[in-house]
This record gives structure tokens, C-alpha cells and sequence, in this order.
């Protein structure tokens, strides 16, 4: 029970901005599903409220942290832009808490990695994970189809492990190497050090895959922190994301893992069957559409929004929906 | 699968190389940005209030009664302070995370947990000041006739009262702080914005800074109760 | 009959979970993710030397530091205010707050982590110490300067001794509230028993539960400890006067008497 009233605030005013663009905007076309067809204002499909949609609520979950937020809240939004009505059970804590959440009905769908989920929830290996992003989302769908749940089609960008240092221990400590395979070269490669979050540790496409496919053990510093700790000096290099807002800065040189060790993480958002039945064609369209225009610089952007500029995670989503047409 | 790319991301990305010192950015203490968003500490700090206050009250309830029944029982005492000591003496951490196979996830796991360390100090602290309750009072109080039931309101609580007040102000400071990690039962409160970004300053400042308010806020207002029951104590005497 | 049997639902669950998290303790197995072994007797003692190392360092230095002031204090009488605010400020912070705090200003590792459980063992041992100094009664104080003891020996021979039982309540007191602080080590950097409880994507539910319950045994053994020891310090003269009062278990807590309460 969270009581979140920012967010019920922005949702209402999603909705107003919806049904005002519907009323003032398009056709005459009264009754009937919402469905496409209405302003096309910047190229986005804005969507549409059904009144019809308003007797079915959604509980739309994520994890703990902020690109999770962020997307909860767009998937959330677009549902309410439709007219659907959702609860938010934002912040539920790690993938596992999450799946258990999803299947015991708690939550009726929350986005997940497609490689999370193989190696998380469908033991999967991690060398046995496919490469590829679309065998990967495959791969996944069919396990998640046997718990009844649908794994909607996958966005294109992806959230995989970057390994990042200072522009200065690039140059002093690393002699320039800019890929893993160069840095393990290094005569004084198992003495550098890098930072990761805790579970790090035991994951084989993070510290252990360190060790087993590049043959490098550097000495590991657990901080939750992700560029903090090269900042305030506490490691040499640091286990950081993809779309981490960080990355535009230019400040951070990414060390290439060039044998390709991270899989794919693509994000699907997952829906237990009987909730996908409930909002129907309409609401799995708009879930699809939204989540198209997240590029890896779009996810850089809004991450950045919230984790450098402070915003926060709803308004940030807001924000995205508008810019790219979806509310007004 | 292909993506139909929509390009209007123009004008989307913020420029935020090299901008110079900017305290946000920075991760510094910002009162221009605390000014901006201390919106989003109302709810945790209502939340906390909500735990604090409803831990407390039942607690106490539950040790108040507790004491009642020991007062004329002297053999319940040892037991039941071996009992809440006990409950006491297991770290909160541990104690938010082995009610969650019982109670699941939410207020409710926290509020149990936090009740519990709440009943110790409470019973202590009743027992101890019903027995400190001078004979000659309760002697004059029998010789006016008075039943032991009327004895216990009418006298021994009165006298007692500043014991049980101090240990209630005791139990809700404590209590404050151990609602900080509430968050990992899954109930909101300060220390749940806490942990979403402890390394910025402006974050721990405001977080850390109502947690501590609240405390120092509640011990304010119990001490003052209690000064002025003392004070109402003597001047009755 | 169908409200025992949807009871035993729950409670069945319950007692599996614990089953699974004694099992931790004695068994590794892989991680959640797969890639090492977790949990085992060895992994399970590794987190408790730490754990220990850390609080008993953070003990001993708080109590250098809380028990010559407290004691200081108390027989001149002076810095009542003092010690009151000490123990009222000490127990408005949460812990928490602290190690963030500590975190966003001073950094992370062992040391800090040490430095934060120092600040908040101080309090209860201060305050009781000066408390325990301050009760011991003006008549004793005088007959023994009467003796022609002088001010330390006065604090050596005869405060410290009678102020014994409150001081070890309030060694207790912090003992508990130490080790129970020490779980939060990691995101210091620092891997105590709470490191499964906080990663538990690495060490699984049965992982969480079983380190609390290692955390909840450690310090309840602790608090008896101590206990026995507050026990072994009291003076004879005091044990007998109190068997004489109401009757206490051996475990129970001190009185009013002997405990700080400002």
C-alpha cells in the first residue's frame, strides 16, 4: 500500500491531457474503441482514452532502481492515456521478489531483462545464454509462456554491464588499453581494482566472467554507488550500465568488452495472461508502442534525468510520453 | 524485428557536458533543489509518523496491560521481562526480515517488529514505577476506604506516571530510529529515500534531518507532558 | 476443521522457509545467479569474524573513551546536562542515518563502518557511567574521604566498584545496539552477517533468513554474556540487598535504579 499522491496527481493529469486532446483534436467518430487514427501530432501515436477501459485496473510493478522507476511509469502512463485504470507497486526490490510478486498476482506485469530472466529465473547458464538479442527474447518468451505469462515484444535498446574508468587512470594506470583483453594484459592487471554492486560477486557476466573468460582477477570493491566509487577514488574501474545517464558526459572511457561476455538484456515487459486478457488488443498496443522510441541515448537521457538532474521517476516519463507524441 | 525509429528526439537531450560547478550534479548540499522537490519527503515522512505512532500506541497498549497484570503477580515479572527482552535484543534488521515468511511483505511486518522493541522498555518502566509508589500513600489510600481497583487509578498510576511517561518517551525516539529501516519489511519511511541515493548530500541532509526532527520532536512533546504531570504531582502533594 | 487446515497452509510455508534457511547455514550451495557456491559453514563463519571483529573493536573503543569521562564526570558532578543530551541525541539518530551519512561525507570500508558504531556504542555507556557514579550515595563518598582516601583512589576503590552494574547495563545496551548495526556493512564495503540480507539476488531467500537468524542468535548470546558478567561484577553487598527486594530472573534487565532513563 503506498500511498503516492505525486503520482496519482501525474496520472490524472496524463489522463485530463488525454481526454482534452481527444475531445478537442480528431474525428467525430463517437463510440467504438479509441484504437489509432487520432492526431497525429508529432509522429507518435497519441493515445487514446476508452471509457470503456475505466472498469479494468492494472497493477504495474518494477524494481528497485531508476531506469526500473522510469519504465514503470511510462508502461503505467500509457495504460492510463488509454483510460485503464493502474496501481503502481513500484520499488518491489530484486527480480526475484518481482517474479515471485508477478506469479502470486500481486502485480499483474512489471518489465524485466531478457537475459536476467534466463539466468535468474530459468536457470540458464550464463555461457548457455544466446548472444543474440532476438534468440535471447525468444528464448525467454517460451519459459515465460509456460508460467502464463506473455513476455511482450522486446524495446530495442538494451541495459548490459559497461566497463568504465577515469580519462586519467585510462592514460596513467591502464597505459591506454581500451579493451578488457588489453587491460588483463597488464602486468599489474590483477592489482587494479574495480567497483560493482554486491552481487557482482557471484554473477558469471560480472566479476566472474572476469575471472573465467578474460582470465583477469582484479580485486573487487562492493559499493552501490556506480561512478562514484572511481570518483572519490575508492576503485580504478567500475562495473556501470549501458544506459547509465552518466555515459553522455564523455568523462567516463569505456574499456570495449570485446569478447563479448555480457549477454543481452533487452527489456519485455511481462504480463501474467489473465491481465493481458483484461486490458486486451488496445492496451497491449499502446505497451508496444511506447516503449518504441527507447533508444539506448533516449534511456541515457531520461536515466540522467532522474539520477543527475534529481527529477522524478513520473515526471521524467511524462516528459518522455509528450515529447514523442503519445500524450499531450 | 525491425523499429520504426521516431525521430523527434530533437531538442529532447540536455546538454550537460563541462557545465561548470553545479551543486546537483555535484551531489551537494542544494537548497535550491531541497526547496524545489521536499515533496517527495512528504509521504515517507507521513509514512514514518504512521509507523512510529501506531507502534507506540499499540505497545503500549499491550506492555500497559502487561504491567497491570504483573503488579499484582510478582512472579510474572521476570517472565515476561525475559520476553520482551528478548524480543528487544534482536536486531531490527533481522527481525524485519524473519517476520516475512509470517507476514509478508508491508506495514504489517514492520509494525509487529516494532512493537515488540517497543514492549520492554514500556512494562520496565511501569512495573518499575507502580513499585516505587511510597507504602505510606497506599496506606493512607486503604485507610480512606479505598477498593484496590480505585487504589491502582486513583493513586498508584497518578504517582507512576512520570516513570511511565519516561519510558514512553524512551520507546518512541527509539522506535523513530527504528522505523529507518522499516523499508527493508517493505514499509516506506524516511530511510527507504535514504537508500535511494545516500551519496547525495542534499538527500542524507533532508531524510537524515526529519528522521532526527521527528525524534527530538516527539522526546519535546512526551517531556513536556512529563514535566508538567511532575509538576501537577507536587503541587496536588 | 478447514480453518486448521488453511492455517497449516501458511504455517506449513513458514516452517519450510526456516527449514531452507537452517540449511544455509550448514550447506553451500550455488548462488541464486549460479556462478559460486554460497552459504556453508565456512562462508557463514567468515561473516561472523568480521561481524564480531568489527563490534568488539568498536566496544572496547567506546568504552576507553565513555568510561574514564563518565566516570570523570560523575564524581565531580559536573556535565549532568552533558551526559543527558549525549544520551537523548544518541538515541534520536537512527543508525542508518549515520552511516550515510558517514558514506556521503567520509567514505566507506571498514574503518568508517567501526567509526560509526564507536559513535553510537558512546551514549548509553557514557550516560550509565556517569549515572552509576553519580547514585553512589554522598555518605559512603565522605566516610571514605574520612578514610583519607584521595579524589582517585575515592573513584578507584568506591565509585567505580558500586557503579559497576550500572556501567555493565549500559555496555549491554550498546552491545546489543552495536551488533545489531554491524549488519548494515555493505554499503560500506564491508562484509558482515547482514551481507546476505542485503544481497540476497546472490544468496536467496533461505540466505536472508538464514543470517538473521545467525544475527539474532549472536546477539542474544551476547546480551546473556554481559549479563553473566554484570552478574560477576555486582558486589556481594548489592546482590544480597536486591535478593531481598523483588524477585528477578537472572536475565532480566536492571531496575529503574540502575539504568539511565533522562
Amino acid at each position: 500500500m503506498t500511498f503516492s499522491t505525486r503520482y496519482i496527481l501525474a496520472a490524472i493529469a496524463a489522463l485530463i491531457l488525454a481526454l482534452g486532446a481527444t475531445a478537442c483534436g480528431s474525428d467525430d467518430d463517437e463510440g467504438g474503441g479509441g484504437g489509432g487514427g487520432g492526431g497525429e501530432s508529432a509522429g507518435g501515436t497519441l493515445l487514446e482514452s476508452d471509457p470503456a477501459n475505466a472498469e479494468t485496473t492494472l497493477t504495474v510493478g518494477s524494481k528497485n532502481f531508476d531506469e526500473q522507476f522510469i519504465l514503470g511509469e511510462i508502461y503505467a502512463q500509457a495504460l492510463e492515456a488509454k483510460g485503464f485504470k493502474v496501481d503502481r507497486k513500484l520499488n518491489l526490490g530484486s527480480e526475484q521478489i518481482a517474479y515471485k510478486a508477478l506469479k502470486a498476482g500481486q502485480i499483474d506485469a512489471y518489465p524485466e531483462y531478457t537475459g536476467t530472466s534466463l539466468t535468474s529465473f530459468f536457470d540458464v547458464d550464463i555461457d548457455d545464454v544466446p548472444k543474440d538479442a532476438d534468440e535471447a527474447y525468444e528464448l525467454a518468451k517460451e519459459e515465460y509462456a509456460k508460467q502464463d505469462i506473455t513476455a511482450l515484444p522486446r524495446t530495442q535498446f538494451e541495459n548490459t554491464y559497461r566497463i568504465v574508468t577515469l580519462k586519467e587512470t585510462q592514460a596513467d594506470l591502464l597505459k591506454g588499453a581500451a579493451t578488457v583483453t588489453e587491460v588483463a594484459a597488464l602486468p599489474n592487471a590483477d592489482e587494479l581494482s574495480i567497483a560493482g554492486f554486491p552481487e557482482c560477486r557471484q554473477r558469471t557476466d560480472c566479476l566472474l566472467g572476469l575471472n573465467n573468460t578474460y582470465d583477469w582477477k582484479p580485486e573487487f570493491v562492493a559499493d552501490e554507488g556506480k561512478y562514484t566509487p572511481i570518483e572519490k577514488d575508492r576503485a580504478d574501474l567500475g562495473f556501470v550500465f549501458s544506459t547509465d545517464g552518466e555515459l553522455t558526459s564523455g568523462e567516463y572511457p569505456i574499456v570495449e568488452d570485446d569478447k563479448g561476455l555480457f549477454p543481452p538484456y533487452n527489456i519485455s515487459f511481462g504480463i501474467r495472461n489473465d491481465a493481458l486478457e483484461k486490458i486486451g488488443p488496445e492496451g497491449r498496443e499502446a505497451i508496444e508502442a511506447v516503449q518504441k522510441p527507447l533508444t539506448e541515448k533516449v534511456m541515457q537521457e531520461l536515466n540522467s534525468r532522474v539520477s543527475i538532474d534529481k527529477e522524478e521517476p513520473a515526471a521524467v516519463a511524462e516528459a518522455y510520453l509528450k515529447q514523442f507524441g503519445f500524450v499531450e | 524485428m525491425t523499429f520504426e525509429l521516431i525521430a523527434q528526439e530533437d531538442g529532447f537531450f540536455r546538454d550537460r557536458s563541462g557545465e561548470g560547478a553545479n551543486c546537483v550534479r555535484d551531489e551537494g548540499f542544494c537548497p535550491d533543489w531541497i526547496a524545489d522537490n521536499y515533496d517527495r519527503y512528504v509521504t515517507p515522512f507521513f509514512e514514518h509518523v504512521y509507523l512510529t505512532v501506531t507502534s507506540v500506541a499499540i505497545g503500549f497498549v499491550i506492555a500497559f496491560a502487561l504491567a497491570l497484570l504483573a503488579h499484582r503477580r510478582q512472579w510474572m515479572v521476570g517472565p515476561v521481562t525475559g520476553l520482551t527482552g528478548t524480543l528487544y535484543t534482536i536486531p531490527s534488521v533481522a527481525f524485519f526480515v524473519l517476520l516475512q515468511p509470517i507476514t509478508g511483505l508491508g506495514y504489517t511486518t514492520a509494525i509487529v517488529a516494532l512493537v515488540c522493541y517497543t514492549l520492554l522498555i514500556i512494562f520496565r518502566n511501569v512495573v518499575t514505577g507502580l513499585a516505587a509508589v511510597p507504602p505510606d500513600a497506599k496506606d493512607a489510600a486503604r485507610g480512606m476506604g479505598l477498593t484496590d481497583r480505585q487504589m491502582l487509578w486513583k493513586v498508584e498510576l497518578p504517582l507512576a506516571l512520570p516513570e511511565i511517561l519516561a519510558g514512553l518517551r524512551i520507546a518512541a525516539t527509539t522506535t523513530v530510529g527504528l522505523a529507518a529501516l522499516a523499508f527493508l519489511a517493505g514499509a516506506g519511511g524516511l530511510g527507504e529515500q535514504l537508500d535511494r541515493d545516500p551519496e547525495f548530500k542534499s538527500n542524507v541532509a533532508v531524510a537524515g534531518g526529519l528522521a532526527v526532527g521527528l525524534a527530538a520532536a516527539i522526546d519535546l512533546v512526551i517531556l513536556t507532558v512529563q514535566r508538567v504531570a511532575t509538576r501537577w504531582q507536587r503541587a496536588a502533594a | 476443521m478447514s480453518v486448521t487446515i488453511a492455517l497449516l497452509g501458511p504455517v506449513g510455508d513458514a516452517l519450510r522457509e526456516f527449514g531452507d534457511a537452517i540449511e544455509f547455514i550448514f550447506k553451500a550451495r550455488p548462488s541464486e545467479g549460479g556462478g559460486i557456491q554460497v552459504g556453508g559453514l565456512g562462508e557463514i563463519w567468515d561473516f561472523t569474524r568480521v561481524h564480531l571483529l568489527v563490534s568488539i573493536v568498536a566496544m572496547a573503543v567506546a568504552c576507553a573513551i565513555a568510561v574514564p569521562i563518565g566516570l570523570y564526570l560523575g564524581h565531580r558532578g559536573r556535565g549532568e546536562f552533558l551526559a543527558i543530551t549525549v544520551s537523548n541525541v544518541g538515541r534520536a539518530v537512527p543508525a542508518l542515518v549515520l552511516l550515510f551519512v558517514f558514506l556521503a561525507y567520509v567514505g566507506n570500508g571498514p574503518r568508517v563502518l567501526t567509526l560509526v558504531l564507536v559513535l553510537l556504542a558512546i551514549p548509553p555507556i557514557l550516560t550509565n557511567t556517569y549515572v552509576g557514579v553519580r547514585q553512589v550515595s554522598r555518605e559512603i563518598v565522605d566516610a571514605a574521604q574520612g578514610m583519607g582516601m584521595t579524589g582517585a583512589q575515592v573513584i578507584r576503590r568506591v565509585r567505580l566498584p558500586l557503579a559497576m552494574p550500572t556501567i555493565f547495563a549500559g555496555i549491554r545496551t550498546s552491545a546489543v545496539s552495536v551488533l545489531a548495526t554491524a549488519t548494515i556493512g555493505t554499503p560500506v564495503n564491508v562484509q558482515t552477517l547482514g551481507e546476505p540480507i542485503f544481497v540476497p539476488q546472490q544468496y536467496g531467500p533461505s540466505g536472508v533468513l538464514g543470517a538473521a537468524l545467525v544475527i539474532a542468535l549472536i546477539t542474544l548470546a551476547a546480551d546473556a554474556g554481559i549479563g553473566m558478567a554484570q552478574q560477576a561484577v555486582t558486589p556481594k553487598g548489592i546482590k544480597l540487598a536486591e535478593q531481598g527486594g523483588s524477585r528477578r530472573g537472572r536475565l532480566a534487565l536492571p531496575t529503574r535504579r540502575r539504568e539511565a532513563s533522562a
